[in-house]
């Protein structure tokens, strides 16, 4: 507790207890409303203060001001009618206090709790310097200077390992709990933390470039890009306050004239203001005010704990209406790697085939050329290999041990005159000829990840109508990898740009409520990524693209995060829509019951900051998205 | 130009209060308080010197919620 809050709490017992000693003891007069009104004063002071210099600087309809004058007509009333019956005003103002009490405090806790989860901010770096390691602020770091990061302390800035070898732990980047090797070589990533042994890192970047700092960036101004909810929020608090007060004060003025002029009744004065001023009780937008921005921030808060950084309120409640799924194969849903998936029409040993390609590809540097030196395994000895010749879009001839390899495409058997085989397989296929002989061929594929079918299933069991995959990959190839995840739609052969244009297609074929969400791997696909309804890229440790260009970022690629994004912002918008709903509902129902005299002042401060109290409690729920 | 501050407010009504404060002073083009982070992100009109400006989003805001305050 702040020393403020210490002050408040003090000074609420201390009226607590005057409030019941006073109703215990049998006094009246003069020296009662003395007393009273020094319980009065306790507690309501600094309000009556506010409300003072509110009117001084014509700021009326501020709640200091309410509150002042709900609480000083109700003392009134009871002077005037010498009721004796201060209790209300005390009461009123009593409870009021303890209302703001638990907001600032259930705030502020909760404020705390956000910022923990996302601090990843690294305090000091490492430097050695004459033989002694000194702690320096990471921002004094120049790029290539050398950093020591000792176990359990966290990598402060992006680099590369030059000495040691460790495993990192990544939770509060991505939320995977699995360690991650790290060896001399490695680039490394600020915000990991260093867990089994001392690495020496190379910096390549400063420390406000650095991975750890956009991302802070990006978290810490997520909540300033406002939500529909929120402006919705900021809108009608700006005419709820006013009207309410209108209301109050023709509660107060008409009936009784109606009764005294229309009716030939007693204008029962004393009783209608009093109804006036129980709807200025409630006539603070408080529990609206605070709990949808609350629910926003842990909902950006909870998801970025599980690596899913979100950049603004507004982008998680467009994700939530997300009905269309558009993803990039390669990188996105398949690894981006290629391998080696089969050896057919072989005419030797499969392995010495393998042993052949490697050989003959060993100068490129082209994926498929690695994959293929991948699946040989060994050190390739340059040494055999003579007379390389690489024909663009074709493939490569060289000499192997003094034979004549070619190796390549369909075009290079052609260009040769060599009979070959077709593959009914789906991928990349490079055919082989020894000694001017075919010899077989290879088929290289990409490989879907683990996870990418289990994604697909859980979109579509989160209510998402369709998926979409759109790729510059051969139709085959596409419309195999579609089928066997099970997505509705394949667009194939594309280019960059068509990717744009398909995009454009589909967006105007949607509904207007149906938001459309694009997911690629953030390198390549930023144009895309910034035209549909909401971008989110992939894999985006250490790229500073994809921050750049998507709406959402998953540090991550795991496909099956983007359904637990969505599961994550539809949570936040039900828990929004119940506090609009209940806050908005209780305050009618109050002003109702305040009308008719049926709910008294009491009622109504109570049920004022019940309200804020459940709306708060509700929106913290946001906060825990492990199970969502 | 676009400028961020840290900002201190108690309650959330008023951090809505102070940004439409803000907002109005002469020479701000655009203002978005945080109640949660507690910050103030300032977008100034061309040409304007912050400093000078801010003086005055402070008193604007200080009229508006006298608790609260803006570290400059």
């Amino acid at each position: 507790m702040t020393k403020k809050q210490k002050i408040m709490l003090v000074r609420i017992l201390i009226t607590t207890v005057m409030i019941i000693v006073l109703n215990l003891i049998p006094i009246s007069g003069i020296s009662q409303t003395v007393l009273y009104l020094i319980a009065y004063m306790i507690i309501g002071y600094d309000i009556l203060i506010k409300a003072g210099k509110g009117i001084w600087n014509r700021q009326v309809f501020d709640e200091n001001f309410l509150m002042s004058i709900a609480t000083v007509g109700a003392f009134s009333l009871a002077i005037y009618y010498q009721s004796g019956d201060y209790n209300d005003a005390i009461a009123v103002m009593l409870l009021y206090q303890i209302g703001e009490l638990f907001q600032s405090y259930a705030v502020g806790k909760s404020r705390r709790s956000i910022s923990d989860l996302m601090d990843i901010r690294p305090d000091y770096a490492n430097v050695e310097r004459n033989g002694a390691l000194v702690k320096v602020d990471p921002d004094e770091v120049e790029i290539g200077s050398v950093i020591v990061v000792q176990p359990g302390e966290k990598v402060p800035i992006d680099g590369r390992i030059i000495e040691g070898i460790s495993s990192l732990n990544t939770a509060a980047l991505t939320g995977e709990s699995l360690p991650r090797d790290a060896n001399i070589g490695d680039d490394i990533i600020s915000g990991c933390i260093n867990m089994t042994g001392v690495l020496k890192i190379q910096t390549t970047k400063e420390f406000g470039e650095s991975t750890v700092s956009k991302i802070l960036d990006l978290v810490e101004n997520a909540s300033s890009r406002k939500s529909k909810s929120e402006d919705f929020i900021s809108k009608f608090s700006r005419i709820y306050t006013p009207a309410v007060c209108a209301a109050a004060l023709l509660l107060a003025v008409l009936p009784p004239l109606i009764r005294v002029l229309a009716m030939g009744l007693s204008p029962e004065w004393g009783n209608w203001i009093y109804r006036a001023l129980t709807f200025l009780v409630i006539s603070c937008p408080c529990a609206l005010v605070i709990s949808i921005p609350l629910s926003f921030f842990a909902g950006i808060g909870g998801a970025s704990r599980e690596g899913i950084l979100i950049k603004g309120s507004n982008y998680l409640e467009t994700l939530s209406k997300s009905k269309y799924v558009v993803f990039d194969k390669t990188g996105t849903l398949t690894q981006g790697v290629f391998e080696v998936n089969g050896i057919h029409h072989n005419t030797m040993d499969e392995a010495k085939l393998i042993e052949y390609a490697a050989l003959a590809e060993s100068a490129s540097s082209h994926p498929i050329s690695k994959s293929i030196q991948l699946a040989y395994g060994k050190e390739i000895d340059r040494s055999r290999v003579t007379d390389i010749h690489e024909i663009s879009g074709n493939g490569v001839i060289a000499k192997v041990d003094g034979i004549q390899v070619a190796a390549g495409n369909v075009k290079l058997m052609k260009r040769m005159n060599i009979e070959y085989a077709d593959c009914h397989s789906v991928g990349t296929i490079i055919h082989l000829a020894i000694g001017g002989k075919y010899a077989g061929h290879i088929l290289i594929s990409d490989v879907v990840k683990p996870h990418s079918k289990e994604a697909i299933e859980s979109l579509k069991r989160s209510g998402v109508e369709k998926t979409i995959m759109l790729t510059g990959d051969a139709k085959a190839v596409g419309e195999q990898v579609a089928a066997s995840l099970g997505m509705d739609e394949v667009y194939s052969e594309l280019l960059p740009g068509d990717k744009v244009a398909k995009v454009e297609e589909l967006l105007e074929k949607k509904t207007e409520k149906g938001k459309l969400a694009f997911v690629g791997d953030g390198i390549n696909d930023a144009p895309v990524l910034s035209r549909a309804d909401i971008g989110i890229a992939m894999g985006a440790m250490g790229s500073d693209a994809a921050i750049e260009a998507a709406d959402i970022v998953l540090m991550d690629d795991d496909p099956l995060k983007i359904s637990k994004a969505i599961r994550i912002s539809r949570k936040c918008l039900r828990i929004v829509r119940q506090n609009t709903i209940f806050a908005i509902g209780v305050k009618f129902i109050c002003l109702l019951l305040g009308a008719l005299g049926i709910a008294n002042m009491w009622a109504a401060i109570f049920a004022d900051v019940g309200v804020m109290v459940l709306a708060i409690l509700n929106a913290i729920r946001v906060l825990f998205v492990k199970k969502v | 130009m676009k400028k961020t501050y840290k900002i201190e407010v108690d309650c959330a009504n008023c951090a809505i209060l102070m940004e439409r404060a803000a907002r109005k002073t002469a020479g701000v083009q655009n203002a978005t308080v945080n109640f949660m982070t507690q910050k103030m992100v300032v977008e100034f009109e061309e040409g304007q010197d912050p400093s000078s400006v801010m003086t005055q989003v402070l008193s604007a805001c200080k009229k508006v919620e006298p608790d609260c305050d803006i570290a400059l």
